[in-house]
């Protein structure tokens, strides 16, 4: 198919406010008579609240008001509408606080130093409760409870299974048993959370913030503060970054919004990055089990999979992440049996949930690891055992998914013939490779929105320029360069003739937002059909005035209203509007598109693929890990936009390898020890590797002109092709994330004392 | 705390303004002069979102009293483009995609501006070296070192 929009490298639309500073995020923003708020949070992991005394910080000159639970209607609120037991977290807490940065009250004043100064002035009286900070002691009997009725502190277990397990480890030649320590990792968003909250004394409460789902954050706050959605207008215009951190209702939100509907005046709240690293979220710190049995030519027969997460101190969008880890253990390939039981266990510590690959990159750096582990126990290579059992189009995972479109088997040729091109590697360095997949949106409801998943309207003016107004969000992404690229494509128009209306709960029609790389397939879906509502209109006005016979039908590409089998018999896109709009009596041509997904399994209506092999260089003096180069073959369907493809892939590699790396949040009794930029580290520009793509041509039916995810996905095999790098460069096997020099160097250290030990 | 004159000059405006003199830089480019441009990231020098240019050296504006930049000659994001005519350096960011959400990029933009104006043929190495203290969370900064390295060449060719 020829298309004159699609796969041609389109600048962001957002890019020109972008580059001259004009660009106002919710960081920026300011109103008259603002306020400042700041949040006290919780210095104990598990403590009781006997009292709080405000007094002393309400008589502090400029000090406006402060808000504590008793300020809140109480309730229980988070993403769960559908399963009200999982709502398990208050905005301020009342009677007990469970991880040291909870928030408990707030203030506003004139000036952030006069806010600062009055929350020491509160006094809160605790008293504190034995804590418990890792999974695997919180779920031991006698651990301190954390939450009432969650026995043993298990907020939720998943399991998933199919095929007969037992069967299959008894036909196999080889098990293989192995646990894996996966890390946590902060988001680390350039703009920390903010809002600005703006109550007015007619009932109406307007925020702005940096948020993924401005209808989400609409909702969460109309119910927390007691109000009619219609009366919650979210805006979130530019998002300073987001992966995943900014997907639920935050303290930013929803402290600025008690305050301004105390005092009637916009209040603004920005946290900093201290409160950013230690009172947001993160991601989701698993320990693996898994055994698995396997033939003797490499053929996957069985896999039982054990998980047990460390949730944290709320359910958060955690149970999410249980879930898919427990799912994408399974990929990308064809188990003829599968059992999967995770269990998330509460523990006193900052709470963990969504994050750019969701529990993904845990599952790939667990399985991916092993598997190159049991290939070398066979003696096969690892590219052989992925392809002997890698997904193919048109696979079924009984009762969870079927698979349209797969593009593995050509991901992982073309990595065999670049590792093969990179000959033999010197010493203590390595290639390693990983594949993966991911979903293009999940189909859960457990938000129970009445709405469909995503919407589009569209409405056409008389010079031609296409407003779209969509509830998608782009974070940065470049979503909306990609649905306008969608529109254009569609509707027969180029994308500078789209002008994209979004972030914007009282102008917008409702989207889910961007979480579970969902955007390009479900909005672009919604996306699609109202451009092509669109233009069947215009065709019927077209089809009267070019009068062809019946056999034919019409078209529009590239401004141009043609006859399809005839494209010299056309007539200008312009013209045709102008006759409709004036046949219409003067309205503008309309169009409304929606997308959700119905019989697509329990997961995504379409999966990505991709294989990336990773090269490094181990120091064994020092254990140093450098990275050379990444190349990752990967299948996103049809490409929107090249340029957008290849920023979310070296981006997501960065992330990612930093996850395999250098990136770490260590505790000591529930308080995080590194919550600033110096001691965090994220990779700098000197340390990035060499990054090359390979686009794999396929296409998804479900998806829009054949497009699947292209944003998540890429953050799942790095830390695993990165671990399997390592073992082939020096020969040691790291099972727990991050593989710092120290791990390597002890794993050295080891190996040499066995060799001595056998001679 | 009394208030103290500065004396600034920001994109080619001069200011005479009363300050806290604790202020910081950042903070009255942002709070005084309303250039929003400038971001910030961290409380710890460390993320180079606020860099702006003093006298044509790349700085952290958070990392120096305002009063320290008495009688200096600031550039902030806002003053680099001429009008609508956007500094060879803003284009090839457009060209390149390098940037995402964007939050990074008038530091980024800043302190590629003053690394290019000393360096007019830089390898990739020191590109890489130039932007070591700027922060950026989405793009993995390969598409930034490809559009400095492109701007290079653009302004090699202007001059």
């Amino acid at each position: 198919m020829k298309y004159t929009v699609l796969n041609t490298p389109v600048h962001n639309l957002d890019g020109m406010a972008k580059v001259t500073g004009r660009a106002t995020y919710t960081f920026d923003i300011k109103l008259p008579n603002m306020l400042y708020g700041k949040i006290l949070r919780s210095p104990h992991p598990h403590a009781k609240i006997l009292n709080i005394d405000t007094s002393k910080a309400e008589r502090v000159m400029g000090v406006e008001a402060v808000v504590t639970g008793k300020d809140t209607l109480g309730v229980k609120q988070g993403t769960w509408r559908r399963y009200p037991d999982l709502c398990d977290e208050e905005i301020l807490a009342r009677k007990k606080v469970r991880y040291i940065g909870e928030p408990v009250a707030a203030v506003a004043a004139v000036n952030e130093d006069t806010a600062e100064e009055a929350l020491n002035l509160i006094e809160v009286d605790y008293e504190p409760l034995p804590a418990v900070f890792n999974p695997m002691e919180a779920i031991k009997e006698g651990a301190p409870q954390i939450h009432e009725g969650a026995e043993r502190n298990i907020n939720v277990t998943r399991h998933m299974e199919w095929g007969d397990v037992e069967e299959g480890f008894k036909k196999s030649d080889y098990i293989r048993e192995d646990w894996f320590k996966c890390s946590s990792q902060a988001h680390v968003s350039m703009e920390t959370h903010c809002a600005v909250a703006d109550f007015t004394p007619d009932g109406k409460l307007t925020v702005w913030t940096s948020a993924q789902s401005p209808y989400f954050i609409q909702v969460l706050l109309s119910w927390v503060l007691g109000l009619k959605e219609s009366n919650v207008r979210v805006i979130s215009r530019y998002v300073g970054g987001a992966f995943g951190g900014k997907v639920e209702l935050d303290s930013a939100q929803f402290c600025s919004s008690l305050l301004s509907m105390k005092l009637c005046k916009p209040v603004k709240v920005v946290l900093t990055r201290e409160e950013e690293f230690t009172a947001t979220r993160r991601r989701t710190p698993m320990v693996y089990y898994l055994k698995t049995g396997v033939k003797k030519d490499g053929t996957f027969m069985a896999k039982e999979c054990r998980v047990f997460t460390d949730g944290g101190a709320y359910t958060a969008f955690g149970a999410t992440a249980l879930y898919l880890t427990g799912f994408f253990q399974s990929f990308p390939y064809k188990w003829p049996s599968y059992r999967y039981d995770g269990y998330r266990v509460y523990t006193n510590t900052i709470p963990s949930s969504a994050m750019r690959g969701f529990g993904a990159p845990q599952a790939t750096f667990a399985g991916e690891t092993q598997i190159d582990l049991i290939a070398g126990d066979l003696g096969i290579s690892p590219i052989e055992v992925r392809r002997k059992n890698g997904m193919t189009p048109n696979y079924e995972i009984p009762g969870q998914a079927t698979i349209q479109s797969c593009g593995l088997r050509q991901c992982l040729d073309r990595i065999e013939e670049w590792i093969k091109s990179r000959g033999e590697t010197p010493p203590n360095r390595g290639i390693g490779t990983a594949s993966y997949g991911f979903m293009s949106g999940g189909i859960f409801n457990w938000f129970d929105t009445p709405y469909a998943f995503s919407s589009a309207i569209i409405k056409v003016n008389v010079d031609g320029k296409v407003d779209l107004f969509i509830g998608a969000h782009d974070l940065g992404q470049g979503s909306n360069t990609t649905l306008a690229m969608i529109c254009a494509e569609e509707l027969g128009v180029h994308t500078e003739d789209i002008r994209i209306h979004t972030g914007d709960t009282d102008i917008c029609p409702v989207d889910l937002g961007a979480w579970g790389s969902r955007q390009t397939l479900m909005s672009g879906n919604a996306v699609k059909m109202a451009a092509s509502e669109v233009k069947r209109q215009l065709l019927e006005f077209a089809t009267a005035k070019l009068g062809p016979n019946v056999i034919y039908d019409l078209d529009i590409k590239d401004r141009w209203v043609h006859i399809v089998a005839r494209p010299d018999k056309r007539i200008s896109y312009f013209e045709v509007l102008k006759d409709a709009i004036r046949a219409k009596n003067g309205q503008p041509i309309m169009g409304r598109g929606y997308y959700t997904p119905h019989r697509k399994g329990m997961i995504s209506p379409a999966y990505s693929f991709g294989v990336q092999a990773v090269e490094v260089e181990v120091d064994p003096e020092t254990g140093k890990i450098s990275l050379i180069n990444v190349v990752t073959a990967h299948d996103c369907g049809q490409v929107i936009n090249p340029l957008g493809v290849k920023g979310q892939l070296e981006g997501a590699i960065a992330m990612a390898a930093g996850y395999g790396f250098t990136e770490d949040l260590p505790m000591e009794n529930g308080n995080i020890l590194n919550p600033n930029l110096v001691d965090y580290k994220l990779l700098r520009a000197t340390e990035i590797p060499e990054i090359e793509i390979i686009e794999i041509d396929t296409y998804e039916p479900e998806g829009p002109f054949g497009a699947k995810e292209a944003g998540e996905g890429l953050t799942n095999p790095t830390a695993a092709a990165l671990a399997n790098a390592v073992f082939n460069a020096v020969g040691v096997s790291i099972k727990e994330l991050p593989i710092t020099p120290e791990k390597v160097l002890k794993a050295l250290k080891e190996k040499s004392q066995k060799k001595t030990e056998l001679r | 705390m009394e208030k103290q004159l500065l004396r600034i000059t920001v994109n080619s405006q001069g200011y005479e303004l009363y300050i806290n003199p604790k202020a910081l830089l950042v903070e009255v480019l942002r709070d005084h002069l309303n250039l929003s441009g400038t971001k910030r990231g961290c409380e710890s020098a460390s993320c180079g979102l606020c860099t702006v240019l003093l006298n044509g050296m790349a700085v952290k504006s958070c990392s120096i009293l305002a009063l320290q930049a008495e009688g200096a000659e600031i550039i902030t994001v806002e003053g680099l483009a001429e009008g609508s005519l956007l500094h060879p350096i803003q284009k090839a960011f457009l060209d390149h995609g390098a940037f995402q959400c964007g939050f990074c990029t008038s530091g980024m933009l800043m302190s590629a501006k003053a690394f290019l104006d000393e360096n007019q043929n830089p390898t990739m190495e020191e590109i890489r070296e130039g932007i070591h203290g700027n922060l950026c969370r989405c793009t993995g900064y390969r598409s930034i070192l490809r559009a400095i390295s492109a701007a290079a060449e653009d302004i090699g060719r202007g001059r």
